[in-house]
């Protein structure tokens, strides 16, 4: 066995995480920053080591853990796993810059919380267990629980629980799944469960049962609610993670679990994974539109730009069905590069909020007016994310969504001209925001009061626009680790299972 | 060859970066110093590819600069196209770049923004070069929203005012709506030519000829008939053409040198540059090129009309844009490509200088911008006087003139052309005339001629404008003056365009016309038997009636023919219709879902009605349990840990 890099992406933070929490508040920052930093380290040769020619499993580690019940530790990753184990730790840097000075109530718990989610994530991102992977995705629930809980706003208990109860009942459904898939195959191993024959009705189930956890988690209309109140409520920090990774371990659900696992009923219910995809992109486009909260409008702009992740899935099997398998490639790659772009975007946006939000303590559109006079700065790199957020060319924001607008228009014009139509309506609600809080005359004395942003906000800032343009400008340094693992997927979910 | 195609687009771009980055730390005289420097050197080179491709002869370049993405089959890269169509382009993009480079020196002289204002014109030259050199469907959609965006920054440059925010992001999701069918037509490219090459899709239209597309209920549809309709309604967002046209009035409200460089002489023109590099495609569908032309002749004649109401001396012109850009379109309709991108060019220079020269006006008089409150100021500012002059006559198509052979050799094609509504257009199109005439020469008279109707003030205060802005102008009004005579032989009845622009032995309209042609003072003479040059005279003669020799007419057919005026002050409704239905209707719309759909339905009765349910049973277990939830949330953890690694390690 080699060197157990994934391991030491999980541990390492969630050890740290632990002692920073031990060692209360006064070492706490630095030493979460050397944590952070230390992480990002560790994760780097997953990327930089990867091999993109095959969609085998690397990095695998394996021990036995329960072995009566055939499960395991078991981690891996391929080409769908990698670049959201990257995001992470990455993001997780940024958290911890995000929060240096603006935390001062109990910070020590605060950033042990998010270095052990840190961990948790990783864990979900790379396990290979079923329950291994199960308790990662149950457990990341309990540390955002306690961010929003303790940091949050005035309605946080209501936050907290909606978003508790709301995940954690569509988790459940999934683990009876998971016992239900061991009983059939005798193990808990996911590459396992893949190759399971499966018939029509219990591949029916299943697939609803992991719908429950991953729709629920990504989230999908109708089960959002709980995401915009979670967001308005969580510190700012909290938002960017929920937004930024939280949320894509529902997408990867689906391509890991509901896919490969469900495929004939997944080619089923496509209809109406579309049509509710579809929902979420314009039906929350125009409630987005009419949002008072900036962080409401830009949870709900996640909302609809997550319906193109569900969008670039579902579509496959409509491409499959027409033989057209580049289109599936493009698609679900589409949905995958969405994903991470998302991931640096949504942080971007809800850190440009938090940043306000310091220093005003309103959330209000109508609270703000004419920033730009008093931080230029800070305009310039809001305007900047506020258009990548509507998909503009050279900015990662438009990858995926010309991706999966080209492969659905291959599936049917109707698809496409509905999922186009966030080229409006995204930038409608995000330049319609932009107006009223960033630019025109100064609004108000709170507003004419603003100083800019000093240089540890202009570097959290700086870092993810680099991404957010690097992978505008050569997607490829991001998709092309992906081309093995779809297509292995894409092969995966032709054949019927039974 | 492909460093210095590189080159091109790069100059301008480091320049921005340079400037946008470091503005505060090199100052304002180096920020217009590396910008200009960036963009002569691009024009430099240009000039030198000019002489590579058109004079050399060089066969067309096209070369994958590197790969963006490899997806499924799909190639997307990043590349280049050089041939005579992108020349043209270049020199033109470039040229008036740097015109308006110099003269923003003397134009945002005392402006705090000065070298943010440098940047973004260098961005935009950056883009706009981008989008001309492209070999590939997805580097044009690339440049075109890049374009876009360097407009939207630059309509909101001046950030304070109301009206300039609210334009700018109207500019924005207009041209977002044309986008939205140019996206559609480029998935649509993709999808039945599996590339976004534009080679691999020139190559496969001819076999899509005759394939149908079911789009609405059983109807079938031609495949290349959807796929250039959806591709133009981009070109109608960019190019402005009715009814997505309403973006370009209020796109004044940006600083004058970028209406002349972006909304007037080369992004509004992208729309009519692509439709003419997919020359190969639109000419497989009649349907697609009617549709164009009626579009195009609606704009034409239509904002033409309303250019003659305006008081605003950029308006004016702005208006006078549309209408030109709707004779360029007119002229893509009937397959005269090689017509378009002549006006295209022809125009690019003399409505460039038009607009500098009303620049030049508005800093005389202190930003007025009201011609009603100007005149008689061909004494005070003479150089401006004689290039609007020229500008206008140009404009005009006064014979000779670069505006005349553009434009006459547009209506001859319409008037030439079979194509469905040719008629139609023909008679817009030479109606437009008497218009153009008309409001060109009312601008011209009220601002220069006549008494001044200025406050003492301002009148006092009036002066010629400096070296830097009356250099650009006199730079520009040679080209305004000349390019036409000499370029038309071989641009329009030459070869020029010959491999860059294709068009079926049917649809060419040019190549009958270039039967009679023989030389460009030919062409005048053979003009006077042809009614467009009388027409533009009556438009001039009763423009000097009516605001010279007697003042007194304008308002008293206002009494008379109000509601006509009304009409016309309303621009006919767009902006009211656009404003109730599409703006307020989307955000009440927004509104209802969020408070019905979201608010009631979801969370009230579903969400919140099951957690009541549950409430109440809970109410019993919850007697069980007291304490802390974090103290039970850490314990969980806790007890993970613990289980992990006991079963890890013992």
């Amino acid at each position: 066995m080699s060197f157990p890099i994934l391991s030491l992406t999980i541990w390492l933070p969630i050890l740290a995480g632990c002692l920073i929490i031990a060692l209360g508040d006064r070492p706490a920052r630095k030493l979460a920053g050397a944590a952070s930093v230390l992480t990002l380290l560790v994760s780097l040769p997953l990327y930089f080591g990867f091999d993109s020619a095959t969609a085998v499993m690397q990095y695998r580690e394996s021990a036995a853990w329960l072995p009566g019940f055939d499960i395991n530790y078991e981690l891996g990753i391929d080409g769908i796993a990698m670049p959201l184990i990257i995001l992470t730790t990455l993001i997780n840097v940024i958290v911890v810059i995000s929060a240096w000075e603006v935390i001062k109530d109990r910070p020590a718990i605060y950033l042990g919380a998010f270095s052990i989610m840190t961990g948790l994530m990783v864990g979900v991102f790379s396990a290979m267990d079923a329950i291994l992977f199960y308790i990662f995705f149950e457990a990341t629930l309990i540390p955002m629980f306690l961010i929003i809980g303790i940091w949050g706003g005035p309605q946080r208990v209501y936050a907290t629980v909606k978003f508790f109860l709301y995940t954690f009942l569509g988790s459940v459904f999934m683990l009876i799944a998971l016992i239900y898939l061991y009983r059939q195959g005798g193990t808990f191993s996911i590459l396992g469960m893949h190759d399971l024959p499966l018939d029509k009705d219990q591949q029916f189930w299943i697939f609803l049962a992991f719908l429950a956890a991953f729709a629920v988690k990504i989230p999908m209309w109708p089960v959002h609610t709980w995401l915009p109140d979670a967001h308005v409520e969580a510190p700012t920090a909290g938002s960017a993670v929920l937004a930024a990774i939280m949320l894509k371990m529902g997408g990867y659900g689906f391509l890991r679990f509901s896919l490969p696992v469900t495929p004939d009923a997944s080619g089923q219910m496509d209809s109406f994974m579309i049509a509710i995809s579809l929902v979420a992109v314009v039906y929350i486009g125009f409630v987005a539109l009419a949002q008072r909260d900036m962080k409401k409008l830009i949870a709900y702009s996640s909302i609809s730009h997550m319906g193109f992740v569900t969008l670039g899935i579902f579509i496959a099997f409509r491409l499959i069905a027409k033989g057209d398998e580049s289109g599936v490639a493009l698609g679900l790659e589409g949905a995958m590069v969405q994903m991470i772009s998302h991931g640096f975007i949504s942080a971007a946006m809800f850190l440009c909020v938090g940043v306000m939000y310091d220093r005003v303590h309103s959330r209000e559109i109508a609270d703000y007016g004419g920033v730009i006079n008093t931080m230029p700065i800070f305009a310039a790199f809001m305007v900047f994310f506020a258009l990548a957020n509507a998909g503009l060319p050279g900015t990662s924001g438009f990858v995926g969504e010309f991706m999966v607008i080209l492969a659905s228009f291959k599936t049917n014009f109707w698809i496409a001209f509905l999922a186009a139509s966030t080229l409006i309506l995204g930038a409608a609600y995000t330049l319609w925001m932009i107006k009223r809080v960033i630019m025109g005359p100064v609004g108000n004395d709170k507003v004419a009061a603003l100083t800019d942003i000093d240089s540890r906000e202009f570097w959290m800032l700086a870092i993810l626009a680099i991404f957010v343009l690097l992978i505008g400008v050569w997607p490829d340094v991001i998709a092309g680790v992906m081309h093995a693992s779809v297509e292995n997927l894409v092969q995966h979910i032709s054949t019927s299972k039974y | 060859m492909k460093l210095i195609y590189t080159l091109i687009p790069l100059a301008p771009l480091l320049a921005a970066i340079v400037t946008g980055f470091f503005g505060r730390r090199i100052g304002r005289a180096n920020a217009h110093r590396v910008t200009i420097a960036g963009v002569a050197f691009s024009l430099l080179l240009s000039v030198y590819v000019f002489f590579h491709v058109v004079v050399g002869g060089a066969p067309t370049f096209n070369e994958t600069l590197y790969t963006w993405l490899v997806s499924g089959n799909i190639r997307f890269e990043i590349g280049f196209m050089v041939d005579n169509l992108t020349v043209m382009m270049l020199l033109v993009v470039n040229f008036v770049s740097l015109m308006v480079h110099i003269y923003t020196i003397g134009y945002m002289h005392d402006d705090d923004g000065y070298q943010r204002f440098f940047a973004y014109i260098s961005l935009f030259t950056f883009s706009m070069l981008m989008l001309v050199m492209s070999n590939n469907f997805l580097q044009l959609f690339f440049g075109w929203e890049a374009v876009g965006t360097v407009s939207y920054l630059l309509i909101g440059y001046y950030y304070q005012r109301e009206s300039a925010i609210f334009a700018n992001m109207k500019a924005f999701l207009v041209n977002r709506v044309g986008d939205f069918g140019f996206v559609l037509g480029i998935a649509g490219i993709v999808m039945y030519t599996n590339s976004l090459a534009y080679t691999d899709a020139f190559a496969a239209a001819p076999d899509l000829v005759g394939q149908t597309i079911n789009i609405v209920g059983s109807a079938e549809w031609e495949v290349m008939t959807v796929l250039c309709i959806l591709l133009f309604i981009g070109a109608m967002g960019k190019s402005a053409q009715a009814p997505l046209h309403v973006w370009l009035p209020d796109s004044m409200e940006g600083p004058t040198p970028i209406s002349a460089l972006i909304h007037a002489a080369t992004m509004v023109t992208a729309g009519i540059f692509m439709v003419a590099r997919m020359s190969p495609l639109f000419e497989l569908s009649e349907t697609a090129l009617s549709f164009i032309l009626v579009i195009g002749a609606f704009t034409a004649f239509f904002m033409g009309l309303i250019g003659m109401v305006q008081n605003d001396i950029k308006r004016v012109v702005a208006y006078s844009t549309l209408s030109q850009l709707g004779y360029m379109t007119v002229a893509l309709g009937v397959s005269a490509y090689s017509a378009a991108m002549f006006h295209l060019m022809t125009h690019a220079f003399f409505k460039a200088l038009l607009f500098l020269a009303a620049g030049s006006v508005i800093i005389a008089l202190h930003h007025e911008q009201d011609i009603r409150k100007m005149g008689g100021l061909r004494k005070i500012m003479p150089i401006t006087y004689w290039t609007s002059l020229i500008g206008t006559l140009a404009l005009i198509g006064f014979p000779a003139f670069s505006g005349f052979y553009s434009k006459d050799i547009i209506i001859e094609a319409v008037h030439a052309s079979t194509i469905p509504g040719a008629h139609i257009a023909y008679w817009a199109v030479l109606s437009g005339v008497f218009v153009t005439a008309f409001y060109s020469f009312r601008l011209f008279f009220l601002v220069f001629h006549g008494k001044t109707r200025m406050d003492k003030h301002t009148a006092e205060h009036a002066h010629e404008s400096p070296k830097v802005v009356t250099i650009p102008l006199i730079l520009l009004a040679i080209p305004s003056l000349l390019i036409g005579a000499l370029t038309v032989s071989a641009v329009v009845y030459g070869d020029y365009f010959r491999g860059a622009i294709f068009v079926t032995a049917e649809h060419d309209v040019l190549g009958r016309l270039g039967e009679d042609y023989h030389g460009a003072l030919q062409f005048i003479s053979h003009a006077f038997h042809a009614p467009a040059v009388y027409i533009a005279a009556a438009g001039v003669l009763t423009a000097f009636v009516f605001y010279i020799l007697a003042p007194s007419i304008p308002a008293f057919l206002d009494a008379r023919l109000g509601f006509l005026r009304r009409i016309l002050d309303n621009k006919y409704g767009f902006d009211d219709f656009n404003q109730a239905i599409f703006a307020r209707g989307s955000v009440s719309l927004g509104r209802q879902l969020w408070e019905k759909g979201d608010m009631m339905v979801i969370d009230g009765a579903l969400v919140n009605g099951s957690a009541n349910s549950v409430g109440l049973l809970a109410g019993l277990a919850r007697t069980i349990q007291s304490g802390m939830l974090f103290h039970y949330a850490f314990a969980m953890i806790l007890g993970l840990l613990v289980m992990l690694t006991w079963f890890l390690f013992v």
